[in-house]
């Protein structure tokens, strides 16, 4: 080091060194912004009088610092102490003791974009077109809470000009096709197909946005996978909460003999629906890196379980060699049940460690995979000799080709699965294969959602 | 001479809230007051005062406020409360039960040493 530093520089250098310090310090969450505040001004009191003795500006910062202590034992014992700071973090990552102020800014960007999805989805029905007229609500809804998500990933994400306008493109062309095309005004069975496949295939776009552009990496795409299961479990749990505030203001209005009714009917309600995904997104955002995922803890709760029953079922029917009464809805019940099992499987993949060896759970799973398809082999033996007695319906071309989709990739995760079992592929194929084939879910979505109403003359 | 890390961490309770009693005061300060206090002896790593004056302050027996300092910064200061002066004394009256009894017994022990018996004999009234 110089014997002679010019004052300035030297100054600049500690500080530079405390601002580092400070950085590291911030980076456990368990020492607050307030901790951090009052370690400093130690630090700094520390360097003055080290100063004073005659060391240099560093050779005073290693000393204070050492004399503070590691790091790492000093989050550790704040851990213990504020121990209720790894439970709060949950909620807002970054806000700390300061309240208001310091609550963060990715925070109050998604309260704005809740707020603007809430507006969004009044705006038609203050302009005239109620929320039971017609279905241009249910056809319009994913167009009122969609985007929004996707631009607070957009947002967050920093995403480039080109991707901007490319998802403001799809969801603007989507938007308009859906409501231009001429469906059925009497009642239209390609226009409930449209309505449920849509927020499906427009899901993905949203994916795009998630992965910052960056969707062709697998490892962005199975986040996006987790960050979808955990964002349905926490907007189950906000619905919940929403439907105890409903019936509370229901109840306290008609204590005053006021029916609050229609006025939580048109306001509340589709607010809280398109603003609470908006809310939910950041929840899972922010609490991401804190605790355990809830969905693989439910795929291991449940995977046993719907193993015991598929394999019962296939028991039961051997042994009392009862048909299968493929009535109409029987098809749908059978898609029902892949979805299950693939969702199933999806969220058990996408917790499993890929270096881990085989263990009990993936025998389960296995199992699981395997008396599913079974089950829905026998259903679709029974089916296939009455298929053309029913004729091709949309409806019935849509379960039919939703059957198929899940059957295909249920029949190579389970080869798949074999293989790493008997120890010939690595885990990480599998997990690969489910990412890979989000594409085809994606695809298949949107082949309902825009080809089906033209193929079938909007019937 | 240095302490053992479990008598450190014992006494730095009553330690502090003694250091309080004497006036309002911060971090930096009471641990000056200790190394003056004990000559050095008690070496506490500065650091782990923090979470100890937290969870002081979350059980009520000192006060937080926030002032700034002669340098221009923000400073947390801490004050004894009545509950902190409560729990004083009553740490008062424990440690100097400790401290008499081990008196009695080191006293004991150089009157046997004294008298030529390396170890008390169990038959002592």
């Amino acid at each position: 080091m110089n014997a002679n530093p010019p004052e300035n520089i030297h100054a600049e250098s500690v500080e530079a060194l405390i601002g580092r310090w400070r950085a590291h310090l911030r980076r456990s969450r368990v020492i607050g912004q307030g901790d951090a505040d009052e370690l400093e001004d130690h630090l700094r009191e520390q360097l003055d009088v080290l100063g004073a003795a005659g060391l240099s500006g560093d050779e005073a910062f290693l000393v204070a610092v050492r004399r503070i202590g590691a790091i790492d034992a000093l989050t550790r014992e704040f851990a213990r102490e504020h121990s209720e700071r790894l439970w709060k973090q949950l909620v807002f990552a970054d806000d700390e003791d300061s309240g208001f102020a310091g609550a963060s800014r990715k925070t109050w960007g998604a309260l704005s974009l809740a707020v603007a999805a809430g507006v969004a989805i009044k705006l038609p029905d203050l302009l005239g077109i109620g929320f039971d007229e017609g279905t241009f609500y249910p056809r319009n809804l994913p167009f009122f809470v969609l985007p929004f998500v996707a631009v607070y990933f957009a947002w967050d994400r920093a995403l480039s000009r080109s991707a901007w306008i490319g998802l403001a493109a799809v969801f603007t062309v989507a938007a308009v096709t859906v409501n231009l095309f001429p469906f059925d005004p009497t009642g239209s069975d390609t226009e409930v197909l449209t309505i449920l496949h849509l927020p499906l295939a427009l899901w993905f776009a949203v994916g795009v946005a998630y992965a910052g552009g960056r969707w062709w990496g697998s490892d962005r795409r199975m986040d996006f996978v987790r960050f979808t299961g955990e964002l349905l479990i926490y907007y189950v749990l906000i619905g919940l909460g929403g439907g105890v505030l409903i019936a509370t203001t229901i109840g306290l209005f008609s204590a005053i003999g006021l029916d609050a009714e229609p006025w939580v009917e048109r306001w509340i309600l589709p607010c809280g629906v398109a603003g609470a995904a908006v809310v939910a997104t950041r929840l899972v955002e922010a609490k991401q890196s804190v605790v355990e995922n809830m969905a693989p803890v439910l795929t291991r709760v449940f995977s046993p379980m719907f193993a015991l029953l598929l394999l019962t079922f296939v028991g039961t029917k051997l042994w009392t060699g009862r048909g299968i009464d493929m009535e109409r809805e029987m098809l749908i019940a059978f898609d029902l049940l892949l979805v299950v099992v693939f969702g199933l499987l999806l969220y058990s993949v996408s917790a499993r460690d890929p270096e881990a060896p085989p263990g009990p759970f993936d025998w389960i799973q296995l199992t699981l995979v395997g008396a599913a398809l079974v089950v829905d082999l026998l259903a679709l033996g029974a089916m296939s000799s009455r298929i053309s007695d029913f004729g091709f319906t949309p409806n019935r071309v849509a379960a039919l080709g939703e059957n198929l989709v899940l059957l295909v990739n249920l029949a190579v995760s389970a080869t798949l699965y074999v293989g790493f079992l008997r120890g010939a592929a690595p885990f990480a194929r599998l997990a690969e294969w489910q990412t890979r084939y989000l594409y085809v879910l994606a695809g298949w979505a949107a082949v309902v959602a825009f080809v089906f109403p033209l193929v079938f003359g909007f019937a | 001479m240095s302490v053992n890390k479990d008598l450190v961490a014992a006494s730095s309770t009553p330690l502090v809230l003694a250091i309080l009693a004497e006036g309002d005061s911060y971090g930096y300060a009471i641990l000056q007051r200790v190394r003056e206090l004990s000559g050095g002896a008690l070496e506490w790593t500065d650091g782990m005062l923090y979470p100890v004056l937290h969870r002081l302050e979350r059980t009520g027996r000192i006060e937080a406020r926030w002032e700034k300092a002669a340098s221009g910064r923000r400073r947390k200061y801490y004050r004894l409360t009545d509950e902190g002066r409560a729990q004083l004394a009553d740490e008062q009256r424990q440690w100097r039960t400790v401290d008499a009894t081990l008196r009695r017994i080191w006293s004991d022990l150089a009157d046997g040493a004294a008298q030529g018996f390396v170890l008390p004999s169990p038959q002592r009234s």
